[in-house]
């Protein structure tokens, strides 16, 4: 992960305008239902050199897409803008930004550095209140990694406006498909958020499906029917080595996610048609059992802490969602509405558990809190599932499958409040997408 | 023996085309034994085509149940004595659901259909070690559509043939 190391986050630069005192901050509040996006003005960053000046219109542009595409900005087009930026540390003029509505102004500057790296700076503005909002900031980084800088810039520009952590600096790995219907072929791929940057990590020869990242993204835990029957594996991202976990006995294993400290594994096991949950420690010791029912128990998922794992079972005769302690014990049934919930996932906040619904001949994304309270559903169609959690807590990626013999499914995310469903771009229909950490 | 040959050949043909796949054991089906039967097309009752196509291979489910239908109960008997009669072979019993459902609950939905097929063939006599289950879950639907007829279809456990008196 050459990327990471290489990519560093320099000081905050001096000497820069004074720290503004605002009687009403440049704030959107995610919670609050925001219907109208906030207008900011993002000028091209300026370019020192021909080589640069390649790079600062498309570093621009991607900062403006990040943070559009969270439908909580609107950008203002450079054709409306009266100021031009020629200098980054020429004076803000206010008015003229105030006079096209701009409440965020966004001013960078590009430069190559040493040994041809780019050299990025940047900084935020609260035209209305006539001051910066935070400091500015320096990134610099690989030329190839330029995506990954635009990205940064965009989570703090992001973070500063929402007090919410960022996202856009994150990847995604998912399942790529290929194939008709009763013969596709499966393989695991990785991506930036945004479907830019995609890599395959295993072939096409086995099935895979729903990979799940481990906390620091450096690794991927996924089902293959590489030995025959359907296994879970461990992969490492970097060298895209595998292992299959050791899950002693049992016939099938699958549906594998992360503890929380990423040592130990929670999954299912089957044996003999029946299904349970059970944990591994990540080199196959202290495997342990943690439901014992003849029903399905299946899909868990930890609580951020560590203390609790949601899942689904359908002991009560249809799938319905469960809670009970790390260890094992008495499961708390949380999901009550009409229809079935299955594919329950804790939010990284851990306020919140994002599932899939089934009512009425429809799937649905839908968020609940942990004890089942205020549920709300977020889509509708003919066949969504798979929800995974942004780095934030903020926006939910799932799988929308279309219907009939054509039928194939894409990647979808949408915002917990239920707006701003997009689709992700990917180079062939795709599934089972997994959010990784925000990348250092 | 020419003009042997060649209406044998043409059975075979015909057999394989009726059939929705190739069959996993080869097209050796060209020589003609005696009394009209050809080896290993679906009128040789010790071929795996007549256990895949004559017996029937699959048995289908209700939605979301994996009980045994009076019909299915039926076929397995057919499928379990062929079975012990031609012990040079194992299987491995598939089940499937269809798409209705999420892919982890449906996994374990097929290893559920799989093995009530396995149990039942290990009651009517054939030996634990020659039956193997798998579960593909909703990943490998034999009809494409998206309404009950391709549903049903898809709802299936089938009881595949390999090589080989199984492993102990």
């Amino acid at each position: 992960m050459k990327l990471i190391r290489i990519l560093t986050m320099a000081l905050a630069l001096i000497g820069l305008a004074q720290t503004a005192t605002h009687a009403q901050p440049l704030r959107i509040v995610i919670d609050e239902g925001v219907i109208e996006p906030l207008p900011v003005a993002l000028p091209t960053f300026v370019a020192s050199g021909g080589e640069a000046a390649q790079y600062a219109e498309e570093i621009t542009r991607l900062i403006a897409a990040d943070l559009t595409g969270t439908g909580l900005f609107r950008e203002i087009p450079a054709s409306a803008h009266i100021s031009s930026v020629t200098s980054f540390d020429a004076p803000v003029a206010y008015s003229d930004w105030k006079a096209i509505n701009a409440e965020a102004l966004v001013v960078g500057a590009v430069e190559m550095g040493g040994e041809g790296d780019l050299v990025i700076k940047f900084r935020l503005f609260d035209v209305f209140s006539g001051a910066a909002l935070g400091e500015g900031l320096q990134f610099s980084g690989t030329v190839s990694g330029w995506r990954r800088i635009a990205h940064k810039v965009a989570d703090v520009v992001y973070s500063r406006i929402t007090g919410e952590g960022g996202y856009f600096d994150s990847r995604v790995v998912f399942v790529s498909e290929q194939g008709p219907k009763n013969a596709r072929q499966k393989r695991l791929a990785i991506m930036d958020y945004d479907g830019a940057n995609v890599q395959y990590l295993t072939d096409s020869n086995s099935l895979v499906l729903a990979p799940r990242f481990s906390p620091s993204g450096d690794s991927v835990l996924y089902t293959s029917y590489e030995s025959g029957r359907p296994q879970i594996y461990v992969l490492d991202v970097a060298s895209v080595n595998r292992v299959a976990l050791d899950t002693s006995g049992g016939n099938m294993s699958f549906a594998p996610r992360f503890s929380p400290d990423g040592e130990s594994v929670v999954f299912s096991l089957e044996q003999g048609g029946n299904t349970d949950v059970y944990t591994v420690g990540l080199d196959g010791s202290n495997m342990r059992r943690l439901t014992d029912s003849p029903s399905i128990e299946t899909a868990p998922s930890f609580s951020p802490d560590g203390s609790r794992i949601v899942f689904e079972s359908d002991r009560s005769g249809t799938q319905q969602l469960y809670v009970m302690p790390a260890s094992g014990g008495e499961a708390t049934r949380i999901s009550f509405g009409p229809g079935r919930y299955g594919t329950p996932v804790w939010s990284p906040r851990g306020d919140l558990i994002a599932f899939t619904k089934q009512n009425a001949g429809r799937f649905h994304i839908g968020v609940m809190r942990t004890d089942g309270s205020e549920e709300r559903l977020l889509t509708a169609s003919f066949l969504d599932e798979g929800p995974t959690w942004s780095p934030n807590g903020r926006v939910i990626m799932f799988t929308r499958e279309s219907q009939g013999e054509s039928g194939a499914p894409a990647l979808y995310s949408v915002d917990i409040s239920g707006r701003n469903l997009r689709r992700v771009a990917t180079p062939s229909a795709a599934s089972d997408p997994a959010w990784g950490p925000l990348q250092n | 023996m020419k003009h042997l040959t060649i209406p044998a050949m043409l059975i075979g043909a015909l057999a394989l085309s009726a059939c929705d796949r190739n069959s996993r054991f080869g097209d050796d089906a060209a020589t003609a034994g005696a009394g009209g039967i050809v080896p290993g097309s679906p009128s040789d009752p010790a071929s795996p085509a007549y256990f895949e196509q004559t017996i029937g291979d699959r048995v289908l489910f209700a939605v979301d149940q994996s009980t045994l239908s009076g019909e299915a109960q039926d076929v397995l008997a057919k499928q379990a004595s062929w079975l012990m009669e031609n012990p040079e072979y194992s299987a491995i019993v598939e089940g499937h659901a269809d798409e209705q459902g999420t892919r982890e609950y449906n996994l374990a939905l097929g290893a559920r259909r799989a093995s009530a097929v396995q149990s039942y063939l290990i009651d009517r006599g054939v030996a634990p070690n020659r039956l193997r289950t798998v579960s593909y879950g909703k990943e490998r639907p034999l009809e494409i559509c998206s309404d009950e007829t391709c549903y049903a279809q898809n709802r299936r456990a089938v009881t595949v043939l390999t090589a080989g008196a199984g492993t102990s």
